[in-house]
């Protein structure tokens, strides 16, 4: 779906009115106002650079949604959006959700890919290690999500939780409506074989998640 | 060089930011100390963009062959002291608010006869880049140690804060970030570096206050204009044009969050 940025931050305004919070004291009005003349200041401060085009400012009516400050999203909107993503998820062509977890190591290290500095036709990583504790042996890892060091070991290396992790990573507002985690899958950051590595990663029995 | 105090924060945290990723790790990280220790004890580096940043305001340049001693930052003609801890803010003269970098390529422009659409296409780092530099090291400070006081008076500087504070937690690009995913708690770290939460005060004076900066990394002074530059490509957003809107809002709402608390440190010593 293509919207324009002024649209996409009005629904935004929309939405988080309906969710009962459109900004303490400030009429709805002047609300709306700085909202078109924020949409105003997006469309003009841009240029494209490299691979980062324009059309990068264009947001999906989820993130347009998930930008509103003070946001407060109230149960049944959180499950409407958690509905829209789930169904939107393509679970692997095969069946088969694991794959090589020294793979899934690399993908999770790198944190390369889709900044103005990129080639459009480089590796893109999964950035884990910005947001997660993963390993025991990697220290410099981010605090942003939750540690998943020993995922498989707590949780079981079961068809549950395989769903579950696919879920995650290819879109996590599947699970949790506005995450800040990336849409991976969803938005094409990384393919459905490099997933499978990263599953690996985190429920193979035999992966250092686990084994250590 | 003079050797001056600064207040320069060097915690565990500061060093923690030197750690790179492993394997490589011991070495790397205790040559990365050392060097920052040696640094410190030198002074910080930026003292050297000072130095010029000062000589630059009183030196006939330009195609006009005049100083910019009479460029009003705010706070009138000339007035340099104080005037960064007050920025951005609005200019009846150029009817918009407008950060210190901003500024300076009016001042530039109309004294001086510089173009300031020439000088805001020019890459960071290089020709009249490397002098506004060594400007905004100098004019930062001289409002050292003041808090922020950034107004919110006029309607212009209320509205560039209500755009700041929207552009901030505008989600979007192939990761869905904004500012707000790496800036919007308290206490995260992105691998082992520290990230302040910049909705709150006292994380807004420290991560405001410190920037311009002398990077340890790259042995360059970055502007504030240079700092959210790099944050958007980390955001994987699209080029932010030099002196734009949304980077004037942004600053605009970072300034209004700090206010009141803290100091500024500008131009600190950074990673
Ligand atoms: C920019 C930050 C960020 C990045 C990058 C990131 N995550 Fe996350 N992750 C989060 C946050 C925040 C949560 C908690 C919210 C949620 O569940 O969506 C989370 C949750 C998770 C969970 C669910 C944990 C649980 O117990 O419910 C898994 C699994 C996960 N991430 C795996 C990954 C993997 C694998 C990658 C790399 C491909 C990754 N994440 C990249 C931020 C991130
Ligand atoms: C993907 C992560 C990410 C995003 C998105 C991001 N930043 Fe940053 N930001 C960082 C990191 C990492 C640092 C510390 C950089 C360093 O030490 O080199 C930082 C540093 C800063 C600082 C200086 C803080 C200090 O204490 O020195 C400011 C101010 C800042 N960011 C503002 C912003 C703004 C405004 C935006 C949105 C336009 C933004 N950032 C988006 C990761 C991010």
């Amino acid at each position: 779906m293509k919207m324009t940025i002024r649209n996409s931050a009005l629904m935004a305004v929309t939405v988080a009115a309906l969710g009962g919070c459109a900004g303490g004291n400030m009429g709805t009005a002047q609300q709306a106002a700085y909202d078109r003349d924020t949409a105003d200041v997006m469309a003009r401060s841009f240029r494209a650079q490299g691979i980062a085009t324009l059309d990068r400012l264009q947001q999906d009516p989820l993130m347009a949604t998930c930008s509103a400050p003070d946001r407060h999203l109230g149960d049944e909107q959180a499950e409407q959006i958690q509905a829209a993503a789930m169904a939107g998820i393509k679970w692997p062509s095969d069946g088969n959700f694991l794959g090589d977890w020294k793979e899934g190591e690399k993908l999770a290290q790198s944190g390369k890919g889709l900044t103005w500095k990129d080639k459009a036709d480089g590796a893109n990583g999964g950035n884990c290690y910005n947001c997660h504790r993963i390993s025991k042996t990697e220290i410099s890892y981010g605090t942003i999500g939750p540690s998943l060091y020993q995922y498989g070991k707590l949780h079981g290396n079961t068809e549950k939780t395989q769903k579950y992790v696919w879920a995650k990573i290819w879109n996590p507002n599947a699970t949790m409506a506005c995450s800040n985690m990336p849409r991976f899958g969803h938005s094409g950051i990384l393919d459905e074989k490099q997933i499978r590595h990263i599953v690996a990663l985190l429920l193979d029995p035999k992966s250092p998640v686990n084994a250590e | 060089m003079k050797s001056r105090k600064y207040a320069v924060c060097l915690g565990v945290s500061a060093l923690a930011l030197m750690v790179p990723t492993l394997p490589a790790l011991a070495d790397a990280t205790s040559d990365g100390i050392a060097h920052y220790r040696e640094l410190l004890a030198e002074g910080n580096p930026a003292e050297l963009w000072e130095m010029r940043g000062e000589e630059l305001w009183r030196e006939a340049r330009g195609p006009k062959k005049a100083t910019l001693e009479q460029c009003d930052l705010g706070q009138g003609a000339g007035v340099v002291k104080g005037a960064f801890v007050t920025l951005p803010r609005y200019f009846a003269d150029t009817k918009r608010v407008q950060d210190l970098e901003s500024r300076l390529l009016t001042c530039m422009e109309t004294l001086q006869g510089i173009p300031a659409a020439e000088v805001a296409a020019t890459p960071f780092g290089k020709g009249e880049q490397e002098n506004i530099e060594a400007l905004v090291a100098w004019i930062s400070a001289e409002s050292r140690g003041m808090q922020f006081n950034v107004p919110t008076s006029h309607p212009e500087e209320k509205r560039m804060y209500e755009v700041g504070k929207r552009a901030f937690h505008f989600r979007g690009g192939p990761h869905d970030f904004g500012c707000v995913t790496c800036h919007g708690d308290d206490g995260k770290r992105i691998r082992l570096q520290d990230l302040p939460n910049l909705t709150q005060p006292a994380d807004a004076a420290r991560g405001f206050g410190a920037w311009p900066a002398y990077r340890v990394s790259s042995g360059e002074l970055w502007s504030m204009q240079r700092r959210l530059n790099d944050c958007f490509r980390q955001q994987r957003f699209p080029y932010p044009l030099y002196g734009s809107d949304v980077t004037i809002a942004l600053s605009t709402y970072l300034g209004v969050t700090a206010n009141g608390a803290g100091e500024s440190i500008a131009p600190a010593i950074k990673r």
